[in-house]
């Protein structure tokens, strides 16, 4: 290898690259994942003609919505109508920038110093997911207003309303895990996770705080409007919502930037209850399969979710965001606090 | 032209060309739009300036939370572009109006020269004692205590009389 | 290499920016974000200076100027719709009367 070439620098590059094709190609295999259990819950058989098993469905749907015509309303806000999904995807995709997904790797030596897996190591990073979170608002918002349709416009301002509800308690959930670690950085969470009570149990989070867990997982299903709270996008109630107007590759991107919200949130749950990377019997360079099947099985149980319970009406979701479940959430808070006083 | 220099400018550059496109833009959905643009090249300085809490803050409360704000209220109006600013103001009016801001930006810069060139301490203990939250959290919440109450009642009391003022009176 | 003298430049021509918004703009929402302007130029101030005086005070008083600013936008853009009701414009030249 050429002296210029710094191998660090490679690693990262080629860490950025990964995750980024790596949350495209979740985002194709929630889509095959969903409509197979989806089918199986309905008793029947899903894709199963393209590929075996229906596994090439996902690229079966992209090559359609790649061939449609791209459809502008005459009076939309040109410039606003094209950013939307764009401002929804980016935002979606860097999310997952700061999520750890495995220990410090040095390749056996390849790599002059340990390389962590994560694109970047922020020391306020869960505050980061959040704020980048708060900013995929504007993508349905914009939506909602630039399309100049009615269906559009009631879809986009009560999603938004919806998702600004539910973040507050998304933040105090995620502010109740903070004070348990006493920190603000995804990977000292996730490290401070390390080990057993009694030798069995694992001292992930999810058994010291049952309902804040319960908590950030309803918030963040609301907050990527997935049912049981997606009334503004539903096909029954509002056409659909604020991608009503929206044809081939935009509605693509907004279908994208749904699913890699939704392999955030699940991500993001990992690492701060489910104890993000860390398992038995798997050496530490392989410890990235444990983080892909605890984030598998919160993936599920969001598809499992979706298609088991009723959706709620607008009403109810926000009744439920602000008197139920923000007041839990700062229960959860001054009742962590105050063990955590008490128990020193 | 190290690379904090460059970064400065990138994001001076942005910072001041979308202050100006929100003061000129005619219509006021995009004037927020660029007003977030702003406050991201906000962000990006403040984590030039070793302050990444503050710089997240900013997102999260500006760009995230008054900017959507201020895009509800937009979108209820239905603000339609505005008239030509100089059929109302008259071009007197303009002009006046233009000079006042450039006599206020010399005059920022002409206090500043007697200052002399203040560099920033860019020793690591320095760096890691501005950045790191604990302490922001520890001078928060004992030497300015009071200032938080305050703070939090304050905004109590926006909430309520929000409420109050935009109520449909019957 | 950036001096604070840099920053404190760039926060002057901001906050005249957004002065400049003020005076100029003939819409009270404009007005409002001109105002926001206004503030975060502000802010930028207190975190530079905090930074060159090696203290974490700036950062703690961008802090509550942030709540403070969320507070004053919320009752502005309150009274921007009650005022719109009433006349159905967001021209400021049409509340320049008091009510006889």
């Amino acid at each position: 290898m050429p002296a210029f070439i710094n191998p660090t620098v490679v690693a990262h590059l080629a860490l950025i690259f990964m995750v980024m094709n790596a949350l495209v190609l979740s985002s194709a295999f929630m889509v095959w994942m969903e409509r197979k259990v989806c089918a199986y819950i309905q008793d029947r058989v899903g894709p199963n003609r393209v590929g075996p098993e229906g596994l090439l469905q996902p690229f079966a749907d992209v090559l359609k919505l790649l061939a449609k015509e791209e459809l502008i309303p005459q009076s939309a806000d040109k410039f606003l109508f094209v950013l939307a999904p764009i401002l929804s995807c980016v935002a979606a995709l860097t999310a997952f920038s700061v999520v750890p997904f495995g220990t410090e790797l040095t390749l056996w030596g390849w790599l002059p110093e340990p390389v962590p897996l994560q694109v970047t190591d922020v020391n306020v990073a869960v505050l980061v997911v959040f704020a980048i979170t708060s900013m995929g608002v504007y993508g349905i918002v914009l939506a909602g207003w630039s399309s100049n349709s009615k269906y559009s416009l009631l879809g986009g301002l009560r999603s938004a309303a919806q998702m600004i509800s539910y973040e507050l308690s998304y933040g105090l959930a995620l502010a109740s895990v903070v004070m348990l670690a006493g920190t603000l950085s995804l990977r000292e969470i996730v490290m401070a996770q390390t080990g057993y009570w009694f030798y069995v149990i694992p001292k992930w989070y999810i058994f010291l705080q049952p309902l804040g867990f319960f908590i950030f997982l309803t918030a963040g299903v609301a907050e990527t409007n997935r049912a049981p709270f997606d009334f503004p996008e539903a096909e029954q109630e509002l056409v659909a919502g604020y991608h009503t107007e929206y044809s081939s590759m935009s509605f693509g991107l907004f279908f994208l930037a749904e699913y890699v919200n939704m392999v955030t949130v699940s991500a993001v749950c990992t690492s701060l209850f489910l104890g993000g990377w860390l398992g038995p019997f798997l050496p530490d360079w392989m410890a990235w399969i444990w983080f892909m099947v605890k984030t598998l099985a919160i993936l599920f149980f969001y598809v499992w979710m979706r298609w088991t319970l009723p959706r709620y009406r607008y009403d109810q979701l926000m009744e439920f965001g602000w008197k139920w479940l923000l007041p839990a959430a700062i229960l959860n808070l001054i009742a962590t606090a105050a063990l955590i006083i008490w128990l020193g | 032209m190290d690379a904090n220099a460059i970064w400065f400018f990138v994001f001076g550059t942005m910072a001041i060309l979308a202050s100006l496109g929100v003061i000129g833009q005619r219509n006021p959905m995009h004037s927020v739009m660029l007003l977030i643009v702003s406050f991201a090249a906000l962000a990006g300085l403040y984590i030039l300036l070793d302050a990444p809490f503050t710089a997240v803050t900013q997102i999260i409360i500006y760009a995230g939370a008054i900017m959507v704000l201020f895009l509800f209220v937009v979108m209820l109006l239905n603000a339609h572009t505005e008239d030509d600013m100089g059929a109302v103001l008259g071009p007197r009016g303009m002009q006046i109006g233009a000079l006042l801001s450039v006599l206020l930006a010399g005059e920022v810069v002409w206090a500043l020269k007697p200052l002399g060139l203040g560099y920033f301490n860019t020793d690591q203990g320095t760096v890691s004692s501005i950045s790191s939250v604990p302490r922001i959290g520890m001078a928060i919440f004992t030497t300015h205590a009071f200032a938080f109450e305050v703070t939090s009642i304050l905004i109590l009391v926006s909430m309520v009389g929000a409420v109050v003022i935009a109520r449909r009176q019957h | 290499m950036i001096s604070l003298n840099h920053y404190l430049v760039l926060s002057g021509v901001l906050f005249s920016i957004g002065t400049a918004g003020v005076f100029l703009r003939r819409n009270l929402i404009t007005i409002m974000l001109s105002i926001e302007i206004m503030l975060n130029a502000v802010n930028l101030t207190f975190v530079a200076v905090g930074r060159y005086l090696g203290t974490v005070d700036g950062q703690v008083i961008t802090f509550f100027v942030m709540t403070v600013a969320a507070a004053e936008a919320a009752v502005g853009l309150a009274l921007v719709i009650a005022l719109f009701r009433h006349r159905e414009t967001l021209s400021p030249d049409a509340f320049t009367l008091l009510k006889w």
